[in-house]
């Protein structure tokens, strides 16, 4: 579908794209217009707000819900960023391994991640629990960083296993036919072509932590490792009469803008990884 | 490091296969066998540590939900902790509430899963066939529900229906059964109705993706040819298009179902459970980390493990899922 398109097509494709784009963005703006509310705004019943006022992002930045949610934003930061390394850097070199070498249980690491990725993070919460509890690891952060790898992990295996598996590892024995040493050849011909699926997957592995809600709900119990989403379960209003509305949503939105612009910058790549580790015939 | 060792016993094999015409045919084995053996052990160092870490990080855990829900423990009184067998799992299923969170986990599976299917195809379709500038776009605006963290999709769409701050009852004013008393989280057919919108609003665009890449397999000739034949867009849909990307449907379909069965968070921030929601997740949740019932809530862990097991199980012998498909092989 690609040559001129008639009027006609083009009003339709147009019709189409804005539909899309309303049901897609439409929950993000709602919240959005609900973080400018006033909360004498909020009972009106209308989307946007009458005056927008920045008021509820006062309260998250600077005021008094600011220890909870800038430690909880600390945290999620933090602990995502940790288990995406490890679970990136782990992955990488079994993908490398299943890419390259012939070696007995390489059906067996694919199915196991396989098996580890459908597993029901609920399932393994209770004796988590239990367990953190006794040797320590409860309301830490390395205490989330380790269950967050059976998040990462298998998906990280997965997509780099895809990816390695189109990469064209000739591409080194020429370079050094051509006189580039081991390491030359290895950085100039096959780190440029499986760097873009390493970054890719490891923008997938920090969504998928990034969103994790169960451990961190169950695991935590201070700010002291409590990550976003579940922080933003726990906000409370600026009096007990009052409804937390306006800063969850201003908490919302501010969590969610980093989301947007790295979608917006890498939309291409991320398609690519979500598709190439699921389905391939 | 390891690179370098990949690198060396490359070589080694192209030396090999150069000169094996002049060695001796037992030397060759030999050393044939000592390098198979080394890539094999390589290949363990390489995929040996994701390979452990993530068989520890699930296996262990669940393993010991097993043996924990064979005893009566709550973390109340932890000293009248005692092996009592089957028990807390006859307990389970002979409860009312078990079966009703059964009930409502499988009605939000089925609802998100055929719903998600058809508008994820529709997504897919439409980005299939998009010119290039307006697919960029539209994948762009798909990607915001899904990167997007789940539970600001909850309080997205609780904020937008609740009865004080929501502006939907002030919208859809006219439709028979909505005005601005209407309480959507005060009944369980309304509140499931929010719960599996947010659900589907955030999950589609995953299924769309995987959809899109079976549709990218269809021989695009055999759609022309079928066109050139006379047949109509629906029937080459039916025809040509489903029957070519059964493999990516399926693959779509279980994951889709495993995801939703484990539905958790947005029962938990909208409703909590409340007027007949509460989804299996959330029922072992209340149980051990609630209620500190360790062993009770160990045995409806185990027992949710045993459906995705089920699920998976019926998947691949019922409808053959080729879940081989799905790894790339």
């Amino acid at each position: 579908m690609t040559g001129t398109l008639t009027g006609r097509q083009r009003f339709w494709w147009a019709v189409i794209a804005v539909v899309v784009l309303v049901w897609a963005l439409f929950p993000v703006v709602s919240i959005f217009a609900t973080s400018f509310k006033l909360p004498s705004q909020l009972n009106l019943g209308l989307f946007w707000p009458k005056t927008w006022s920045t008021s509820n992002y006062e309260q998250i930045l600077v005021g008094d819900a600011q220890t909870l949610f800038l430690s909880s934003l600390r945290n999620s930061i933090g602990i995502s960023l940790i288990a995406t390394a490890i679970a990136v850097v782990l992955a990488t070199l079994a993908a490398y391994a299943i890419g390259r070498l012939e070696f007995p249980g390489k059906r067996l690491i694919l199915t196991a991640a396989l098996g580890v990725s459908i597993f029901p993070a609920i399932s393994i919460v209770t004796p988590l629990f239990n367990l953190w509890r006794n040797i320590g690891l409860y309301d830490t952060w390395l205490g989330l960083i380790i269950p967050y790898l059976s998040l990462t992990l298998p998906i990280s295996i997965w997509t780099l296993a895809a990816f390695f598996r189109q990469i064209p590892w000739e591409l080194e024995q020429a370079a050094q036919v051509d006189g580039a040493t081991n390491w030359q050849a290895f950085r100039k011909a096959i780190v440029p072509l499986a760097a873009p699926g390493v970054f890719t997957t490891a923008l997938i592995a920090f969504f998928i932590a990034w969103n994790d809600f169960v451990y961190g709900i169950s695991l935590t119990s201070t700010d002291r490792a409590r990550p976003v989403p579940a922080a933003l379960a726990f906000f409370t209003g600026a009096s007990q009469f009052e409804e937390p509305t306006g800063a969850i949503s201003a908490a919302a939105v501010v969590v969610t803008i980093p989301v947007v612009i790295l979608v917006l910058l890498f939309q291409r790549q991320i398609v690519a990884g979500l598709t190439q580790g699921a389905v391939k015939g | 490091m390891s690179t370098e060792a990949t690198r060396e016993r490359g070589r080694h094999r192209g030396a090999g296969a150069n000169g094996s015409g002049g060695d001796a045919d037992k030397q060759a084995k030999a050393a044939h066998s000592e390098r198979t053996r080394a890539e094999a052990r390589l290949g363990w160092y390489l995929a040996g540590p994701a390979f452990v870490i993530m068989l520890a990080v699930t296996l262990y855990p669940i393993l010991q939900a097993f043996y924990d829900s064979l005893f009566r423990y709550r973390l109340t009184t932890p000293d009248d902790r005692a092996f009592i067998g089957l028990e807390n799992y006859w307990v389970i299923l002979r409860d009312g509430f078990f079966w009703q969170s059964v009930a409502v986990t499988v009605l939000i599976t089925l609802v998100t899963v055929v719903v998600e299917l058809i508008l994820g195809f529709a997504l897919a379709l439409v980005m299939h066939r998009a010119i290039r500038r307006l697919r960029g776009l539209l994948r762009t605006a798909i990607l915001v529900p899904y990167g997007i963290i789940t539970v600001v999709s909850a309080f997205a769409w609780f904020y937008a229906f609740d009865i004080n701050s929501g502006y939907i009852n002030h919208w859809f004013g006219w439709v028979p059964g909505i005005s601005t008393d209407l309480n959507w989280f005060a009944q369980t057919g309304t509140s499931l109705f929010v719960i599996i919108a947010s659900e589907i609003w955030k999950t589609t665009p995953f299924i769309s993706l995987l959809l899109l890449s079976g549709l990218a397999q269809v021989p695009s000739d055999l759609e022309e040819a079928a066109e050139v034949d006379g047949a109509t867009a629906w029937q080459r849909f039916r025809r040509v298009i489903i029957p070519n990307m059964k493999a990516a449907i399926m693959v779509a379909v279980l994951f889709r179902a495993l995801d939703a069965f484990r539905i958790f968070d947005n029962v938990f921030i909208m409703t909590n459970g409340a007027n007949g929601t509460t989804v299996l997740s959330l029922l072992a949740y209340k149980t051990s980390i609630g209620r500190l019932e360790i062993g009770l809530g160990s045995a409806i862990s185990v027992l949710l493990f045993l459906c995705v097991i089920l699920i998976c199980w019926v998947a691949i012998k019922l409808f053959k899922v080729d879940l081989a498909s799905a790894r790339g092989e």
